[in-house]
């Protein structure tokens, strides 16, 4: 009986505390059909009347740029970044999992200490020699360093997953006359998916959700992102419609919630195998 | 004859072997190569010049002038914000942090208990960690705690008083700290792959000795996880003193500067003021400071971290 008593105490506990974790998100939601008044000096989560006009004028953007362009834009800039990360992510951490070369050690102790390598420290120079190359207002700040392997927590997950896969698969597919690259493309890759999966997915949410990088290198409003969207609805009006902000707001979150309730068993999966943050 | 061809297949082979072993050696290099090459261009070199530029008076307009320490000595002599957003961040660290790693494990430990519907609960738990870092989400806090907001009316409901949260220092600080613990599922879920890996017969052995509970949990769970804080505690740390979007979008550095987190100085100064040399010099006693702050975490894990084989890796 008191043992009874107790589990339910903790479902109580539980349940109590996951309404308040999701309580943001569903006030989000009931936001966005609010008229402004409405939002504030009430505790009512229900809007008087669903409407969804702050929908249709929150979309129109500035009036010269709307949401659509800011979608667009926020693809162009997630998607190369997202899939150039797998690429390179992949075959720098096959170089690390399955080949011995000189230096090895002091490489990948090299490449893990840049997981706690500061942004702060290395935006400035980054900035100037991007402006040097021509790439302030463009997506290649995010794209190129993408290409080449620059997020280290990538590469160690997939250094992680490769170790888990045992040697002799190469061998016997070396004898079968493969060649490595084969054997990465053939035997190993398919193999790989639940932490492509996984990588893919934090990255995107990654990319999709940052502001700091966007706010340094992208400046001109016909190639703002969503966060810089965001951020510039709330300066540009003087009287601020919240109503309209939470529901742009809504749409630029939408679908990093629908994707992590698609693949969430890919991102319990990605954090056991690596045992890092996500 | 057949020993000569023998010796000759031994030779090939083992000539083979050579090459491919030579081959083999420059084969992974160049799969890594990608890597050697983005870390130089990208990480190794804007960290040399980071440090070369904070020497200089560099604003992006005028050409380089060497300035020698004058940047280190202006940001300790004449920068009162500096002295200001240092002491907010470390504030704002020592709140947050601890706040969201004892959460965590807290609620990590109750999931373990094997109740049912610990996936549903864990994925409720774990959105905030995905949304959070958004701007979407820092524009939420920011109206649900303005003064007329709707954790206010929730409280003057309750008939508790209603602080001023974005307009007072104190209230601005704990606001944005709560958004940082609101995100404490990532680690949660870190600890709970750390919990599920402790073996039963540890606890029926503390059982058969008549240990309670709570006792067990002290001397058994805690040591055991110990290695997980230590992950948690460096890797959320160095995270939390760069922290800028929510500081940024929700308070906006205020009010009298009381959330000007460190992050947010180092933007101002960089990209709004334009002075690159001056804020590659802040980076540089942010990395120290960040530095100095991990080894100590470091050096103390000594005395607190549980290791398996005894410590000696």
């Amino acid at each position: 009986m008191k043992k009874k008593f107790k589990i339910s105490l903790n479902y109580i506990f539980l349940i109590i505390l996951g309404i308040v974790m999701i309580y943001p998100l569903i006030f989000l939601f009931f936001a966005c059909f609010k008229t402004n008044e409405e939002i504030f000096g009430s505790i009512a989560l229900l809007p008087r009347t669903f409407s969804f006009n702050a929908f249709v004028n929150g979309w129109k953007g500035n009036g010269q740029f709307s949401f659509t362009n800011f979608y667009v834009n926020t693809i162009q800039l997630v998607v190369p970044t997202v899939a150039f990360t797998i690429l390179s992510s992949i075959v720098v951490a096959y170089g690390f999992a399955r080949f011995e070369f000189p230096f090895k050690k002091i490489l990948f102790s090299i490449m893990i200490s840049t997981l706690m390598l500061p942004n702060a420290i290395i935006i400035i120079p980054r900035y100037i020699m991007f402006k040097n190359f021509n790439w302030i207002n463009t997506y290649y700040p995010f794209i190129v360093p993408a290409l080449f392997a620059c997020y280290p927590f990538f590469i160690f997950m997939m250094v992680q997953f490769f170790r888990g896969l045992p040697r002799e698969l190469d061998e016997s597919a070396y004898l079968d006359g493969c060649n490595s690259f084969t054997v990465l493309i053939r035997i190993l890759l398919p193999l790989c998916k639940p932490a492509i999966f996984a990588a893919g997915i934090f990255q995107f949410i990654w990319t999709w959700n940052d502001f700091f990088n966007t706010l340094v290198y992208i400046n001109s409003v016909s190639k703002f992102p969503l966060s810089l969207a965001l951020k510039m609805s709330l300066d540009n009006q003087s009287q601020i419609s919240w109503n309209q902000i939470m529901a742009m707001a809504l749409a630029s979150i939408a679908p990093l919630i629908l994707l992590f309730f698609l693949a969430q068993k890919y991102f319990v999966e990605g954090i056991a195998t690596t045992g890092l943050k996500g | 004859m057949k020993q000569i061809t023998n010796n000759m297949e031994i030779i090939n082979k083992f000539s083979n072997s050579l090459t491919r072993k030579k081959l083999k050696e420059y084969v992974g290099l160049l799969y890594i190569l990608p890597w050697i090459i983005g870390f130089s261009v990208f990480q190794l070199y804007p960290f040399i010049a980071s440090f070369i530029y904070s020497f200089t008076d560099f604003t992006m307009l005028n050409i380089p002038k060497f300035v020698g320490i004058k940047n280190y000595v202006d940001i300790f002599t004449k920068d009162f914000d500096f002295i200001q957003s240092m002491k907010a961040t470390l504030i704002y660290v020592v709140l947050a942090v601890p706040l969201k790693l004892v959460f965590a494990l807290f609620i990590a430990v109750v999931l373990n208990s094997k109740l049912k519907f610990i996936n549903i609960f864990r994925t409720i738990y774990y959105i905030p960690s995905i949304l959070g870092s958004s701007v979407a989400v820092a524009l939420i806090w920011r109206l649900m705690f303005m003064k007329k907001g709707v954790i206010n009316e929730f409280l003057s409901y309750l008939h508790l008083p209603q602080p001023d949260w974005l307009g007072s220092p104190s209230g601005a600080m704990v606001t944005i700290s709560l958004l940082t613990v609101w995100q404490f599922g990532s680690s949660m879920v870190i600890f709970l792959a750390g919990l599920k890996q402790i073996p039963n017969e540890l606890y029926e052995a503390g059982r058969v000795d008549g240990a309670s509970k709570p006792r067990m949990f002290l001397n058994i769970t805690i040591p055991l996880i110990t290695p997980m804080v230590l992950f948690n505690l460096v890797m959320q740390m160095i995270n939390s003193f760069q922290d800028f979007t929510s500081a940024f979008i929700i308070t906006n550095g205020g009010p009298m500067k009381a959330t000007y987190l460190y992050g947010m100085k180092l933007y101002m100064d960089g990209f709004y003021y334009f002075k690159m040399g001056y804020a590659c010099s802040l980076s540089w006693v942010l990395f120290v400071v960040i530095l100095i702050v991990t080894l100590v975490i470091f050096r103390s894990a000594n005395n607190w971290v549980f290791y398996e084989d005894g410590g000696k890796n």
